[in-house]
């Protein structure tokens, strides 16, 4: 959405919480869709194609769009991407394709990211499917977490003729896409979609099942040749701050999912919030806290402006949102009364030295603490490493890299001849993002295909941005 | 101050923007509106025969978000009573006595009819007559229209039936649907026209619905050829326009020519003066926004002369004949080559894959290590010595200025292709001609 975002102009009580959380975009109408496509001028070895770490065929899909050939240009990018419906949407397309496009200078950028949710929206309602399961190979693979990186590797794996199964943990299938992206951005229906299409394939996606605690993982190398792990991150770490357990403090990732999945008036939310963190996760939870109603959101990020790590189109969203912030503040208490948030009691913080991050680290200014006085504190401030079943990994001599799991980005190959993984738990350097964790799922996807089968006629282009 | 006035064959104008003869000018109401709006003529729209319409009378040409590049339609002259359009006609003169009305005239092939029509039609008080020699659709079939501008022969005894029954100027409108439309401009010259006015329409089928398999326009399930129109067909029409006012014999007759066909604005007007229009015609423009536009082309040729230093529209018209010539004589030794200016460049490329897939494959893809990037993508690059300078990727490429055409001198002799038939026939043999291109330093990769 992005460079598309706008300051908003709804007036909150005028509008029911549905409409405030119904996609922030209004889908392209034919006409917008062919005007825009027709604005791209269909460059030759395109930029916008080299940025996309799928390597969708950008301008052709474009030209398909411009030509009244929606079908196809829904073909062409979900042969390179098969959750193109949800990277349409959640792409930090301004540092990807669309912050390639050669019209970035003079003019505006074409909206690749809306004209790719426009094909992809229109194959899921018109039930188009592009794709069958491949000849079987009598091979067997387990997947471990049903997120992009795991569908994206299943998808393929399928396509190619491998019996897969998927195990997730939580009662709907895909990851992040389903409980990690604010609806208005990208609305459940949108990721299980996705997840039916997958299942189309001839994959079994096992739901509530949690390996390490239903299914061990030893029998999954027993029983399967294969094992494929995308697993992501998990829960918001401790502040570890006084607090942290009073009434009105909760895991941001878990705010998010609620207005996934339950009803969006039944959703406990206070009236003046703090969110703590200043990553795209923590926008989230601030922009879904204004949309919810709260009347005073604060976002407390212990650095400046200049180090959030948020994308830039997201804090300006949040701004246009009514969302406040409060740069090098560092929260140090949650204080409280009869078990109840009452306030966030911060330090102001001064830029010193370069740490080991490159980014200046803040130091607390003397006798500078404060109050903020709120009803719930949001914290988002990442996510932790560790997995229920590292240590069983380590015991089968898997290697981590700083906490991530250690592979082979060729393949996608742990230390472990059996063992692949992908996404945001292999994702020891660079931006995890979801489009990665696709592109995760089908290095892995060739790797197992050429450790069990053989080097033959898979094609998988590589990611071009690491 | 400027003067755009205009004295076409004795008819005045206050300037040289006049409707057609086409829906716009079907009424008195519309014609004094248009007048109103600055309009400096209209041409009736076309009265005679009696006639019946049809639904739906149009179809366009729609072009990348772009409405109606070109316009299609199978709609017959005036279907009103020839006594209103009279009455009308005479009240709109009557109103603007400044301005130029010309009545269309389309009647049967019979020369008590022409000239009966004409001599009801002097009544009005118009400035001239236009006639309709060009309508290529319902009234070609009936014998009428492009049926009798098509046949030089029939051009000319029609212009002479009403050249013999008055005295006002008499234009005749030509068809573009004919092989070498200098002909029928000859012919209606001889048979004492007074002004050429060009082109018609141009004979087409808009399209076919993919869905119902019905042509464009659709009548009633059935369609057929209608009269295309619009900037779509500007060129065709400049290059009509170029070859009539270019023709010996119609140049020693200096009859004036009310050019049109696709002009949409103060821009186009120019072009077709400076090929030798003394009056522009006007119609899918207004049918597309309305009688208004005329205020912009009013002003931005007025700014233009200005700007340029010609007084009156004479001091343009025609000024680009001279330069209208052919194949023959055109510089065999003129040579150009493309050059890619890098600071504007914006590598889509596409002048890379025109020039190799669809020219002669002389731009090349390179490393050239002019910004901070680390991975720079390849840059387009001309290969000048083996450039034919075809001017194909300068006309693909998006961004203005950015591929310009130089001048070169390769030591070609300058010499036409008539000369060098008249100097050296004997290179119409292969043999030769290669023998010719070697010493003459040409070099075809």
């Amino acid at each position: 959405m992005a460079e598309h975002y706008k300051p908003t102009k709804y007036k909150a009580w005028e509008m029911t919480i549905e409409e405030r959380f119904s996609e922030y975009h209004a889908p392209f109408s034919e006409r917008e869709a062919k005007l825009e496509a027709n604005r791209c001028l269909y460059c030759y070895d395109a930029p916008c194609m080299v940025a996309c770490p799928t390597s969708i065929d950008i301008p052709t899909f474009i030209k398909k769009i411009s030509t009244g050939n929606v079908k196809g240009a829904a073909k062409t990018i979900l042969e390179s991407n098969i959750l193109g419906a949800t990277c349409a949407r959640v792409c930090p397309v301004e540092v990807l394709c669309e912050g390639d496009c050669v019209l970035q200078g003079d003019h505006k950028p074409i909206a690749i990211g809306r004209l790719q949710r426009y094909a992809t929206d229109d194959a899921t309602e018109r039930g188009i499917k592009f794709f069958k399961a491949g000849e079987p190979n009598g091979k067997k693979v387990a997947i471990v977490g049903s997120g992009p990186a795991g569908l994206s590797c299943a998808g393929e794996l399928a396509k190619l003729g491998f019996e897969v199964t998927v195990f997730e943990k939580q009662k709907w299938a895909g990851g992040l896409s389903t409980y990690g992206i604010v609806v208005f951005r990208e609305p459940l229906e949108v990721s299980l979609a996705e997840v039916k299409a997958i299942e189309e394939l001839g994959v079994t996606v096992k739901t509530g099942v949690e390996i390490g605690k239903d299914v061990q993982f030893d029998d999954l190398l027993k029983d399967y040749d294969a094992v494929f792990i995308g697993v992501g991150l998990g829960k918001v770490p401790p502040m570890e701050v006084p607090g942290e357990k009073l009434e009105g403090v909760v895991d941001g990732l878990d705010f998010v999912a609620a207005t996934k999945t339950e009803p969006l008036d039944t959703i406990k939310h206070g009236n003046r919030i703090c969110v703590i963190g200043a990553g795209n996760t923590a926008i989230d939870c601030a922009t879904i806290a204004r949309r919810l109603g709260a009347e005073r959101v604060t976002m407390i990020y212990r650095r400046s402006e200049a180090e959030m790590p948020a994308y830039h189109f997201e804090y300006q969203f949040a701004l246009g949102e009514g969302v406040s912030f409060m740069f090098l503040t560092q929260p140090i208490e949650i204080v409280g009364e009869n078990g109840k948030v009452t306030g966030l009691k911060c330090v102001r913080m001064d830029l010193g030295a370069p740490d080991a991050s490159g980014r200046r680290s803040p130091v607390p200014v003397p006798d500078s603490e404060l109050i903020v006085p709120c009803d719930m504190v949001i914290s988002a401030i990442g996510q932790i490493k560790p997995f229920s079943f590292m240590d069983t990994l380590t015991a089968l001599g898997l290697q981590n890299v700083k906490g991530y799991i250690k592979v082979d980005p060729k393949t996608n190959k742990t230390d472990h001849p059996k063992i692949f993984a992908g996404g945001d738990c292999v994702r020891s350097h660079g931006e995890a993002s979801t489009v990665m964790a696709v592109q995760d799922g089908k290095i892995a996807a060739k790797g197992i295909y050429e450790h069990l089968i053989g080097k033959q006629a898979v094609t998988v282009s590589a990611a071009s941005k690491a | 101050m400027v003067d755009l006035k205009v004295n076409f064959a004795g008819i005045k104008s206050p300037n040289p923007f006049w409707l057609a003869s086409a829906p716009p000018s079907n009424s008195g109401y519309q014609v004094q509106k248009a007048f109103e709006q600055g309009w400096g003529g209209a041409v009736w729209k076309t009265i005679g025969a009696p006639v019946l319409n049809v639904c739906n009378r149009y179809g366009t040409i729609d072009y990348k978000g772009s409405k109606i590049v070109g316009l299609n339609n199978v709609e017959l002259i005036s279907d009103r009573p020839l006594d209103i359009n009279l009455r009308e006609m005479a009240e709109a003169k009557r109103n603007f006595p400044d301005h130029a009305v010309i009545a269309s005239i389309m009647v049967e092939s019979k020369k008590e009819a022409w000239q009966e029509i004409i001599k009801r039609t002097e009544e009005t008080g118009c400035d001239g007559y236009e006639l309709n020699f060009g309508c290529p659709h319902g009234m070609s079939e009936r014998g009428m229209g492009s049926a009798m501008g098509q046949v030089p022969e029939y051009t000319c005894m029609v212009t002479e039936w009403v050249t013999e029954v008055t005295k006002k100027p008499v234009i005749v409108k030509l068809t573009p649907n004919i092989t070498d439309i200098v002909h029928p401009a000859r012919a209606a010259i001889k048979g004492r026209a007074n002004a050429l006015s060009l082109i018609n329409t141009i004979n087409s089928v808009m399209g076919v619905d993919l869905d119902t398999f019905e042509l464009s326009p659709n009548v009633g399930g059935k369609g057929g050829h209608g009269g295309y129109a619009g900037p779509a067909v500007r060129p065709i029409a400049l290059h009509m326009l170029s070859a009539v006012a270019s023709d010996p014999e119609v140049a020693k007759s200096g009859v004036p020519i009310s050019g049109m066909g696709g002009v949409e604005t103060w821009r186009d007007a120019v072009e077709f003066m400076l090929l030798g229009a003394t009056s522009v015609q006007v119609c899918t423009a207004v049918m597309h926004w309305g009688f208004r536009i005329v205020e912009d082309m009013i002003e931005g040729m007025s700014n233009w002369m200005e700007e340029k230093g010609f007084e009156s529209v004479d001091d343009f018209i025609g000024k680009s004949l001279p330069r209208v010539s052919s194949f023959g004589d055109f510089d065999l030794g003129f040579q150009s080559v493309a050059r890619i200016n890098h600071d504007k460049c914006i590598q889509c490329n596409l002048c890379y894959i025109a020039c190799n897939d669809a020219a002669h494959q002389c731009i090349d893809l390179k490393e050239l290590k002019i910004t901070n990037e680390v991975k720079e993508r390849m840059w387009p690059v001309v290969r000048e010595e083996d450039c034919v300078g075809c001017d194909l990727c300068s006309k693909v490429c998006p961004v203005d200025d950015c591929i310009e055409m130089v001048e070169i001198d390769t030591g070609r002799p300058h010499i036409t292709w008539n000369k060098l038939m008249a100097d050296k026939p004997e290179v119409l043999e292969w043999d030769k001609m290669e023998e010719y291109r070697k010493g003459a330093h040409i070099h075809i990769h």
